[in-house]
This record gives structure tokens, C-alpha cells and sequence, in this order.
């Protein structure tokens, strides 16, 4: 028997929002722990169970090694690609600078 | 060319081929008709006019100098618009997208303009296909055309609402969970979900990988055929891409079932709206009339299949929607660090049902939940899998309903998740097996509201799912007053 994990908490789905980068307000704070929580009882039935012995499948047609000839071909035309970015600099993708000031 | 039951696409196309029809000519009609029921419908989020008569010229001048411009010549045809387009708008029904145009052109477009079709216009859905109605859209609900009161199901609404109103003979969707049959069944035309790996997936922005197919709408079961005959086929560009040979179905459509056995999946009974358990019971009397030998089955497993999915699914797709961070495209929000502005980006472009199902996806692949929630669930995966193997050792194809209901409300759903994720029910197990599935149109309720009935086949067995489709179809009651085709 898989142990039951307990009842999602308001803290639970603050941690998973942060995790998820999504700001939620109070309101959908609130919304989202009821809903999120009875879509996880629903699937109790399946926490529940004891599947000791039984191969979990991640793909119903897995293939593997999937090769192809290693020659040089086209990729995407990098004007193309670019006029679709928010923020471009010199041929590459402009963002807010990461890192914080240093102490 | 059509084996069977009618096939308005193939005629279209026959004619255009002949030279007695001229694309541009379809193409205006089928616009005058968008024109006409569109404000009423709302199943386009773009209806992409030039375009569409930039190929349908091209499509004109082939004949016209001798050529052949393929099978679906001059055949307008829908896109869900999670199809990337080439320089045209393909958004996802998410504002995170909105204004996006793709550098490339996904797989099947590139197959359908190869075919000589027509693409007239991208497909309102639920937002990045999460969904059961089309209310998760970030641009309106599309309406069901036999009733515009009604939702027309989902997440591949647009296309089924497209198809039933006579926008366009043809469409394409995608199938997480249900997403092709399930608006099929409530709109009254065919949807087929393909077996997983058959129709190339470049292209199609992902929602859960390892459950995602393009698949076809059309009005016929021949139709529907062609239609998955042009983009079936191994493509080198998805990795996931079976690299055998595709079945190829619309040669075999009228060889019929008489001597294959028929299981009515009693799971998918249970729990069922009445009306539509009596449509399942009188398709079933239809096989055996047709010569095939029909008994009740029972799967079990498929009764967990709806848990497995809302964690699988889910986690899924938290891994594939972290790509929208405001970098490289779509919507970007401004803050003052790249972290804050990801935040910022991410909470006002996604939707209320996109952020629940990525937290949700978080949330099972967690730290300390990953083992309760998704690693059981890809076990329950195995459980299903071999549950239907184990009917398919004594049935050709499964039989049961679609959907547990006709089409419901507008509103009827949309604050209580766990009850629009039921409308799903029938449809999921399927796409954790990675097997085909058909949705076919088999009468009404009472009030007039399409019943679709489904069959289901082991992976690879397109050709007799399409058979016993032929043969449901030819059997059905008179179909439902849709548009102008029928």
C-alpha cells in the first residue's frame, strides 16, 4: 500500500505556483486549493493502490535510437526567428538581467 | 475513388480534379457560408482568406495546365490552430501566443497543401488544448451548431463546429484525451484519433507528449479515411514517429465485418446518459447484422483511466508550457529581473485552466509526491494497456459510447473541473494506450442533440476500425440536420 500523500494545503499551492512561476492572487489562492484538491482525491483511487511488481509505462509506442544521416542541413532562418522575440539585440534574444546586485 | 457511404470531400475533389468545379469557386462558397453563420458560431480565431485563395489559384492553374494537384484538390480544410502555420497567426486560443506567426510549417500542412487542399482558417479550442468545451479559450466559446446554447465540446471544438456547419468539409484536430471525438460525437460528424506515432507531430505545439495525436473531422467515415490517408506516413522530423507502414484505410472501407468479433466495453455503459447507452445497444445490434459476432466485455482497468490521466497529462504538460517565459516568442510582461519577468509573463498569459493543470502537473512530479501520484499513475498506464490487450485477444474492435452525455450548457461546467474532465471518461483510456479510436455519428436524443457512438481498435488497426465505421455509419439513424452537406 503507496502511502497516502495528505490534504493539499493553500501553502502547498503557493510553493507549487512559485515552482511553476505563476504569482496567484489570494482569491486564486483560495480557488485553486479547493479545485486542485478534489481533482487529487479523484485520484486517490490511484495513489491508493499496490502496483508492487508492475512496470510503469512513460510512452504506449516508445521507439529508441532514433538516427539520421549526420549531414549539415538548413535550421530555421535566424531573421525569422528573431523577429518573433519580445526584445532582440544584436542577433540575440534581449532579457532583464538575471542575476541580483552583489552584496 | 470512395468506397461506401457518402463522401462530399472526395467529391469536391473529384470534380476539381475533372475541371468541372474550379477551386476558387468552392473556396468562395465555403466562404459566403463562414461569412454567413460565423458571428453566430464562432468557430475561426483567424480565417486565413488570402492565403486560402493564393492556393486555391494554384490549385486551379495545376489543372489547368494538365496536372494533378493531388486527392484532396481544392478541398477547403480547418485547422486547430495549435497547427503551426508558416507566417500565419497560430496562438493556441492563449494569450501567451497571441500574434505569434511560426517560422515553420508543422508536417501535416505541409501534407495537406501537397494533397491540393485549401487551408481556410485556424480553429478556436481550448487554450493549449486543455479542455472539454472551448470555454478555456482565451478568445470566446465557440457555439455547438445544432445548438448555440450548447458547448461544442473539446479542446478541438472549432474544427467540429467548423466541419458540422458546413465552413468547411474537412478538419483537422488534435486528441490528448478525447479532444477529436469528443466535440465529434457532440457536433454529429466523424473524428478519428490515429494510433499514436501514425501522423507526425512536428509542428503541433505539445500539450502531453506521449498522449498527443493530430487526427481527422470530417462528415463521412470515407471522408474521414482520406483525410487520415494524406497526413498518415513516417516523418523523420518527429522522433516519435512510428517507421513502419501506415495503414491505409479507404481501400478497404466497404470490405465490412462480417465474421470479426465486436465487444461492447461494459465500463463505458455504466455511468452513461440513457439515450445514449440505447444508441450504443442498437450500433451493437448493427454489427451483428452486419455478420459480426457482438458480446459485452469488460476492461476493468479503463475505470482508472481518468486518475492516471489528470496526473500523466498534467505533468506533461508542465514540463512542455515552461517553454512560455517570455525569451524567444509570444507575450512578454516587463520586470525588473528575468525571474520576475517569466512570473509576470506566465501569470497574465495563461488562463485559469492552463495555470491549474501546470500546477497540478508540478505538484505529481514534486519532491516527495512524484512516487504517489505520476510514477503510480504510469503504473496504472501498464494496467490499462494490458487490460485491453488482454479484450483484444478475443475482439477486432471495442464498441462503446463517445461521450456519457449529449452537448451541455455553456457555463453548465466551467467552476467544477472535476465534472468536465468526466466528459472525457470514454475517451481517455485510448490515448494511455496509444490506440486508435473513431467517434461516429449514430442518431439523436430527444432533443435533437448528436449521439456519437465509438469504436476502438489495438495500435495499428486502423484498417478494421475503419470497416466497422463504414459499416455504424451505412446502419445509422438519420443523421442530425447539419449545415449544407447533409
Amino acid at each position: 500500500m503507496m502511502a497516502q500523500p495528505g490534504r493539499l494545503t493553500r501553502h502547498d499551492v503557493a510553493h507549487v505556483a512559485a515552482l511553476a512561476r505563476l504569482h496567484l492572487s489570494d482569491e486564486e489562492l483560495d480557488l485553486f486549493t479547493g479545485q486542485l484538491g478534489s481533482i487529487l482525491d479523484h485520484a486517490a483511487d490511484v495513489a491508493s493502490l499496490d502496483l508492487t511488481g508492475v512496470a510503469p509505462t512513460a510512452h504506449a509506442m516508445a521507439v529508441t535510437n532514433v538516427l539520421r544521416p549526420d549531414l549539415a542541413r538548413p535550421g530555421l532562418d535566424r531573421n525569422e526567428v528573431l523577429a518573433e522575440a519580445p526584445s532582440v539585440e544584436d542577433h540575440r534574444f534581449r532579457v532583464p538581467r538575471i542575476l541580483g546586485e552583489a552584496p | 475513388m470512395s468506397a461506401g457511404g457518402p463522401s462530399p470531400a472526395a467529391e469536391l475533389a473529384g470534380a476539381v480534379r475533372g475541371g468541372e468545379r474550379r477551386a476558387v469557386e468552392v473556396l468562395e462558397e465555403h466562404l459566403a457560408s463562414i461569412d454567413a453563420g460565423e458571428e453566430r458560431i464562432h468557430a475561426f480565431n483567424l480565417v486565413t482568406r488570402d492565403e486560402a485563395r493564393a492556393q486555391a489559384v494554384a490549385v486551379d492553374r495545376r489543372v489547368a495546365a494538365g496536372g494533378d494537384p493531388g486527392p484532396l484538390a481544392g478541398v477547403p480544410v480547418a485547422l486547430k490552430d495549435n497547427l503551426c502555420t508558416r507566417g500565419v497567426p497560430t496562438t493556441c486560443s492563449s494569450r501567451i501566443l497571441d500574434g505569434w506567426r511560426p517560422p515553420y510549417d508543422a508536417t501535416v500542412v505541409t501534407r495537406l497543401r501537397d494533397a491540393g487542399a485549401v487551408m481556410i482558417g485556424k480553429t478556436n479550442m481550448d487554450e493549449f488544448a486543455m479542455g472539454s468545451s472551448t470555454e478555456s479559450s482565451a478568445f470566446g466559446t465557440t457555439r455547438n451548431p445544432h445548438d448555440t446554447t450548447r458547448v461544442p465540446g473539446g479542446s478541438s471544438g472549432g474544427s467540429a463546429a467548423a466541419v458540422a456547419a458546413g465552413f468547411a468539409p474537412m478538419a483537422l484536430g488534435s486528441d490528448t484525451g478525447g479532444s477529436i471525438r469528443q466535440p465529434a460525437a457532440l457536433c454529429g460528424v466523424v473524428g478519428m484519433k490515429p494510433t499514436y506515432g501514425t501522423v507526425s507531430r512536428y509542428g503541433l505545439v505539445a500539450f502531453a507528449s506521449s498522449l498527443d495525436q493530430i487526427g481527422p473531422f470530417a462528415h463521412s467515415v470515407a471522408d474521414a479515411a482520406l483525410l487520415f490517408d494524406v497526413i498518415g506516413g513516417h516523418d523523420p522530423a518527429d522522433s516519435t514517429s512510428l517507421n513502419r507502414p501506415t495503414p491505409r484505410v479507404l481501400s478497404v472501407l466497404d470490405e465490412g465485418i462480417e465474421g470479426l468479433t465486436v465487444g461492447v466495453l461494459s465500463e463505458f455503459l455504466d455511468g452513461a446518459h440513457p439515450e445514449v447507452t440505447a444508441r450504443t445497444r442498437q450500433a451493437a445490434e448493427a454489427c451483428t447484422a452486419a455478420g459480426a459476432r457482438v458480446e459485452e466485455v469488460s476492461v476493468p482497468e479503463v475505470r482508472l483511466g481518468l486518475s492516471a490521466y489528470y496526473l500523466i497529462a498534467p505533468a506533461e504538460a508542465s514540463s512542455n508550457l515552461a517553454r512560455y517565459d517570455g525569451v524567444r516568442f509570444g507575450l512578454r510582461v516587463d520586470a525588473e529581473d528575468t525571474v520576475a519577468m517569466n512570473t509576470a509573463t506566465r501569470s497574465a498569459g495563461f488562463g485559469a485552466e492552463v495555470k491549474r493543470r501546470i500546477m497540478l502537473g508540478t505538484y505529481a512530479l514534486s519532491a516527495g509526491y512524484m512516487d504517489a501520484y505520476y510514477n503510480q499513475a504510469l503504473r496504472v498506464r501498464t494496467m490499462i494497456i494490458e487490460g485491453f490487450a488482454t479484450a483484444y485477444r478475443r475482439f477486432d474492435v471495442l464498441l462503446g459510447p463517445t461521450t456519457p452525455t449529449t452537448a451541455f450548457t455553456i457555463g453548465e461546467k466551467v467552476d467544477d473541473p472535476m465534472s468536465m474532465y468526466l466528459s472525457d471518461v470514454c475517451t481517455i483510456p485510448t490515448n494511455l494506450a496509444g490506440h486508435p479510436a473513431i467517434s461516429v455519428p449514430f442518431g439523436t436524443d430527444g432533443g435533437g442533440l448528436p449521439i456519437g457512438v465509438q469504436l476502438l481498435a489495438p495500435a495499428l488497426g486502423e484498417s478494421v476500425l475503419f470497416r466497422a465505421a463504414a459499416v455504424l455509419e451505412a446502419a445509422a439513424p438519420a443523421p442530425p440536420p447539419t449545415g449544407r452537406w447533409s
